[in-house]
């Protein structure tokens, strides 16, 4: 440890453990030792589960005094004080003062009811003892420094009133704005759209050499890491699989999780078959073949359509005041067309109505204008007891895998309810038997049949709810963000398990999501979206190679590219 | 290869209410609370089925009988057997009913009216007509009966004393849980219905359906309660325990209907159930397949709180008078009977009518708050 004297926190054999009940507990971080050097940004890269939040709490002292078991070993040193060790005074002290912390979601973190600049105000009059006036002179500077527009008047406004990335340039400032000598960003632009993204990440790496902080980034994806970090420490299940420089990590990985990490995201400039996952990593280490031969995508301009859709438009009416009303125009005459077992990819920042083109065609939203074909026959125009034999031709999936399955059904009965509905199956032993093989079909095993959601984790949900929309033989599948909530390991599962459904039952995909490298990777067409208009459809290697479109552009512009060779820093 | 189907014999996995049930055994709280409340509850049955306190009509003691542990004594004064005192009239029992055709039938006799026909007179004839007391037989019979336990021995005192006439307390006090405990559960339980069905549908439909619903809520938490319980009994017109449930389930359900409304709303836009909607699942379906599990919780709790607060309310209905009918004993009456007793320093009444109801709301809100925190662990 010749470094000490450079490494501003050094975390020691940190040990916690969680108390799940009277008899159990979970071990969160077994034995995770790393440095924050001075002025430099270190990354903690993990998927969901790996402990690196845990960690970022540990070192604030947030977590949990109840539940939460630090063994005694456990050390984090800075500026030689053990904050395991300090008390409540002395780390609310160092808090926001010394250490601050940005979060995922700003909206949760900014408290509705005060002005954003009030907020910055009572951080600057806590810490450093400032009156009134000169806080509120501070914060506009603050303001001004995060490239918040017209800061003096920002100031004074609540923060609904803000966009997504205008909250998250507050709570930079706030954190920020008493000189920290270590900001822990956890996830700061997961939520965020990805020309938002973007900016944020070149405003913390300006603001980190302006003010000469370090700077811990904890995310999930390597590619907005490899924009951003000098060091990169890579966690899982508790524990550090790798440490080192950027470039090495990046460019020599040693461990076999690191290189699967880097692997399974789909790359952008060429197509495999089936992108690689961290089996084929970790427990052997033959890469399939297949992760190697590439596949080709697009649509010849004579295949027939089994979905049209023509003139679809969307209208929201809120009630405003006592009679008023309020339009908002989700989607704007949308129109296109998908020929069977191929995949169209709807792409757009959030609130460009491509979501609501997916529930609107399935008719879980009444649409305000439009058609929608299905096979010749006009959807729309269907009364709900017409159009019931159709519903199972066209099934969706959700999201958010946590909230799409009932908490109350076990899997058997989720997986049987549709082919009850629709008359699939001659009785219950044979539903039964159906869902068994669905269930075998996506990987799941069969005693997943008498299990309650919550006791799968986020990717065999999803697949769960594949199985579900497959029980009813669809032929045109929604795949509405399907994939943006799993973790990228689980992602690449997902997205392989999807292009092998669509060869083996000739499934038509629309592929709805905001993260253009998967679209790009999985569509065949992708239809660019913005502020419920279509700006641009092509083929999929079309849009990304020759963007005509100045959005599009702008949306390819702002992908993270990951390590670049070469790259300043 | 195909999966098995021997693996659908494998165990079903403990859902919620299984979950809830573990949770609710290991709170020690929550075990003695279920133990009271379920002996309350098995005394009601008991009750009702007439295994115990058939007779607590019966006047078994001198009036006022104090309770045993306080090792007193009635005083005979008190006592409505006034065979002790000289007679006033000829009638030894002068408080006694008459037979109304005595003094009739004697006239007609000639004879000066018996002062109550011990036995049925024999039939004569006037006039060639032949004149039968139509009532002699019965009457005589009750007459008996009444002097019997007019000058039967009488207890001076039992476990939790008399009241006024001498009816057994704890005997009343058993009949008395019988009822208040009948129309607590009954009358909560009418109001979780409309409550969870008119929330159900307001919440899930919205549009003019909740406007509609809104609008007939807030005409029935305009009305003050105690007005509106008036109007109700007054148009139903008729004292006894349907009433009151009826009384106190029509004018409950509103707080549990915002409540199960509000758990529609937020329900309705969930995925699972824009999942069910894809599948072709019909409204029904989705408001009380899907989406009902979900919010039952809170019927259930909103169930237990209602069932102590209508055990209350009875209570303070009956105070008032606008309770249960004077054949039938409850918790509030004796409340009622007391308040006169008290100015006399007969306070065994009021302690055990008291006393129970405060063990049993107690129990029963504790075992309120542990089934919250059984079914819903994260709150706490």
């Amino acid at each position: 440890m010749s470094e000490t004297q450079d490494c501003l926190l050094s975390v020691r054999d940190l040990k916690v453990s969680f108390r799940i009940d009277k008899h159990t507990t979970f071990e969160a971080l077994k034995g995770v030792s790393f440095d924050i050097p001075r002025e430099t940004t270190v990354a903690l890269v993990g998927e969901s589960g790996s402990g690196k939040s845990v960690s970022s709490l540990a070192m604030l002292g947030l977590l949990p005094k109840e539940s939460a078991l630090i063994d005694p070993v456990s050390r984090i040193l800075y500026n030689g004080r053990d904050l395991l060790r300090c008390s409540a005074a002395e780390m609310r002290d160092l808090r926001g003062k010394d250490i601050s912390m940005i979060f995922q979601d700003p909206m949760s973190s900014l408290n509705p009811v005060f002005t954003v600049g009030a907020q910055v105000e009572e951080t600057l009059r806590l810490h450093l003892d400032l009156n009134r006036k000169a806080a509120r002179q501070r914060t506009i500077e603050l303001f001004d420094e995060v490239g918040i527009p017209e800061p003096h008047k920002r100031v004074d406004v609540y923060p609904h009133q803000l966009s997504g990335g205008q909250q998250q340039r507050v709570m930079i400032a706030m954190a920020i704005a008493c000189e920290p000598k270590l900001l822990i960003a956890d996830e700061p632009t997961t939520a965020l759209d990805v020309t938002i993204q973007q900016q944020i990440i070149e405003l913390v790496a300006q603001l980190r050499r302006r003010h000469g902080m370090a700077v811990l980034w904890i995310s999930h994806d390597l590619a907005v890491v490899g924009e951003i970090a000098d060091q990169v420490v890579v966690m899982r299940h508790g524990e550090i699989r790798e440490a080192g420089p950027a470039q090495q990590i990046f460019e020599a990985p040693h461990d076999a999780y690191t290189r699967a990490l880097i692997q399974c995201r789909p790359p952008l400039d060429h197509r495999p078959k089936r992108l690689a996952v961290i089996d084929d990593f970790i427990g052997n280490e033959l890469v399939m073949a297949s992760t190697v031969e590439q596949a080709t995508r697009g649509i010849a301009p004579d295949e027939p359509p089994i979905l049209e859709v023509k003139g679809l438009c969307k209208d929201f009416e809120f009630r405003e005041g006592l009679f008023g009303k309020r339009v908002l125009h989700a989607v704007k005459d949308v129109s296109f067309s998908l020929p069977q077992g191929k995949t169209l990819g709807l792409v757009g920042e959030s609130g460009s109505g491509k979501s609501t083109v997916g529930l609107t065609l399935m008719r879980l939203h009444k649409a305000s204008k439009g058609e929608v074909f299905y096979r010749g026959k006009n959807l729309l125009a269907m009364s709900a007891r017409e159009q019931m034999p159709y519903k199972r031709n066209i099934q969706i999936i959700f999201q958010n895998p946590y909230a799409s399955l009932n908490p109350r059904f076990v899997v058997g009965d989720i997986l049987k309810e549709p082919m009850c509905l629709h008359g699939i199956g001659q009785d219950d032993r044979e539903r039964e038997q159906l869902a068994l093989e669905m269930l075998y079909r996506v990987g799941l095993p069969p005693l997943s049949l008498r299990k309650y959601p919550h006791e799968f984790s986020g990717g065999q949900r999803q697949r769960i709810a594949i199985a579900r929309a497959l029980s009813m033989r669809p032929d045109v599948l929604i795949c509405d963000e399907s994939v943006s909530a799993l973790d990228v390991s689980v992602q690449a599962q997902v997205l392989n398990l999807l292009q092998d459904l669509q060869a083996e039952f000739a499934l038509s995909y629309i592929f709805i999501s905001h993260d253009l490298a998967v679209v790009k990777y999985i569509s065949d067409q992708i239809m660019v979206m913005n502020a419920g208009e279509v700006v641009e459809v092509a083929d999929s290697d079309a849009i990304y190679d020759n963007p005509q479109h100045p959005y599009t552009r702008k949306l390819i512009g702002a992908i993270p590219r990951g390590w670049q060779p070469g790259a300043p820093e | 290869m195909n999966p098995s189907p021997a693996s659908t014999n494998a165990p079903r996995s403990p859902g919620l209410w299984q979950l809830a049930w573990r949770r609710l055994l290991e709170d020690r709280i929550a075990v003695v609370s279920m133990v009271v409340v379920g002996l309350f509850v098995a005394l009601t049955v008991a009750s009702s089925l007439n295994w115990i306190a058939r007779n607590w009509n019966e006047e078994i003691a001198v009036g006022y009988a104090p309770p045993a542990f306080t090792g007193k004594q009635a005083v005979a004064d008190n006592s409505p057997d006034t065979t002790a005192k000289p007679a006033l009239t000829t009638d030894p029992y002068p408080g006694r009913v008459r037979d109304p055709l005595a003094t009739e039938l004697a006239e007609l006799r000639g004879q000066s009216a018996a002062p109550h026909g011990q036995a049925a007179e024999p039939p004569m004839e006037i006039n060639g007509i032949r004149i039968v007391d139509p009532i002699a037989k019965e009457f005589a019979e009750a007459l008996a009966a009444a002097d019997a336990m007019a000058t039967a021995p009488r207890a001076t005192s039992l476990i939790f004393g008399a009241d006024k006439w001498g009816h057994d307390v704890l005997k009343k006090l058993i009949k008395g849980s019988e009822t208040s405990i009948l129309v607590g559960l009954c009358a909560a339980l009418v109001a979780t219905l409309i409550g969870t069905l008119l929330g159900a549908v307001s919440g899930y439909f919205g549009g003019w359906i909740d406007d509609f619903c809104n609008w007939f809520y807030s005409i029935f938490t305009a009305i003050p309660y105690l007005l509106l319980i008036l109007t109700i009994a007054a148009v139903l017109n008729q004292k006894g325990v349907t009433t009151i449930i009826l009384i106190l389930g029509l004018t409950g359900w509103t707080g549990i209907f915002r409540l199960v409304r509000a758990e529609y709303i937020k329900h309705r836009s969930r995925e699972y159930v824009q999942a069910a909607d894809a599948i072709g699942a019909s409204h029904a379906r989705r408001m009380f397949v899907h989406i009902f599990p979900n919010v039952s919780h809170i019927s259930l709790v909103q169930l237990s709180v209602h069932t102590v607060g209508f055990i209350k309310s009875e209570v303070i209905l009956s105070f008032l008078g606008f309770g249960v009918p004077v054949d039938k004993v409850s918790w509030g009456s004796m409340l009622g009977e007391a308040q006169n007793e008290l100015i006399l320093g007969y306070w065994w009444q009021l302690a055990a009518a008291t006393a129970a109801m405060a063990l049993l709301v107690t129990a029963f809100s504790m075992f309120t708050d542990a089934l919250r925190d059984a079914l819903d662990p994260k709150i706490k």
